[in-house]
């Protein structure tokens, strides 16, 4: 159990670190003009030479990959559930890393969704 | 038309496309998937599973699908918080509930119900905070 909550640790830290380093290459990168084929694409060609982008791809897939070990090791039932908590960890990474105004409102919405989340998959 | 109600309308938009393209993109996946049947962990196997995976017409649609959902999910994370984008994407689990009830005829329990009540409820409460609550950024390496 205690090699299954470590691995827990490392894949919610790993997805989240992931979300947020590719959120403050977008806020970076900055929005698009407008939401035409060419703003977009331009969009998209600055989004990919991001370095913050290129820090998010690997430590999500990272993530992935430590999901797979998690379902090799025990139920669906229980790691998908579990995985709620990144709901939490990645608010958490948003106030303090990427500085952003979590209002108490915010935080309820978080975890009734992180609860939600959590029933759904359970059930 | 106000800037903030502009960003509100914007950002809802963008979420519910992200929400559909991920949600259309994990159904095609299981479905080519199911057609292709349950994949042996053997090199031989591997390879024959690999060969059916990419002349799936099924399976490129969902790549398609997911692709849709990542290039959605950037572009509305350049301009809205992560702690606003990701609770309200949850949401696709109660579209998912709701899809499985009334196309697939499929039973969900009380319980489940629920969970979902709990998702539209969190969801709702995110939605009546500002989109983006952070100024433009400057620099941090990388």
């Amino acid at each position: 159990m205690i090699r299954f909550l470590i691995v827990l640790v490392i894949f919610v830290m790993c997805g989240a670190s992931g979300e947020i380093a590719i959120t403050h290459g977008m806020k970076r990168v900055g929005e698009p003009e407008a939401l035409r084929p060419r703003e977009l694409l331009s969009f998209l060609r600055r989004a990919l030479t991001s370095g913050w982008f290129w820090t998010g791809v690997p430590l999500m897939a990272l993530s992935f990959y430590l999901l797979m070990v998690l379902l090799s090791w025990e139920p669906i039932s229980l790691v998908i559930p579990a995985s709620a908590l990144s709901y939490v960890v990645g608010t958490l990474g948003a106030k303090y890393i990427l500085k952003e105004d979590v209002s108490p409102l915010r935080w309820v919405g978080v975890l009734l969704v992180c609860i939600g989340v959590a029933i759904v998959t359970a059930g | 038309m106000s800037h903030e109600h502009r960003l509100r309308i914007k950002t809802l938009l963008m979420v519910c496309l992200m929400v559909f393209c991920a949600n259309v993109g994990d159904v095609l996946l299981k479905r080519g998937m199911s057609k292709i049947g349950a994949v042996q962990l053997s090199p031989s196997g591997l390879l024959h599973a690999f060969k059916l995976t990419i002349t799936s017409g099924t399976i490129w649609l969902a790549i398609l699908f997911l692709i849709g959902f990542t290039l959605t999910n950037m572009t509305v994370l350049s301009w809205a918080d992560y702690s606003y984008v990701m609770p309200a994407g949850a949401f696709g689990y109660a579209v998912v509930t709701l899809v499985a009830v009334l196309v697939l005829g499929e039973t969900v329990t009380a319980v489940r119900w629920f969970g979902v009540g709990l998702i539209c409820a969190g969801v709702i409460l995110v939605g009546q905070t500002r989109p983006r609550t952070t100024a433009p950024v400057g620099s941090l390496t990388p």
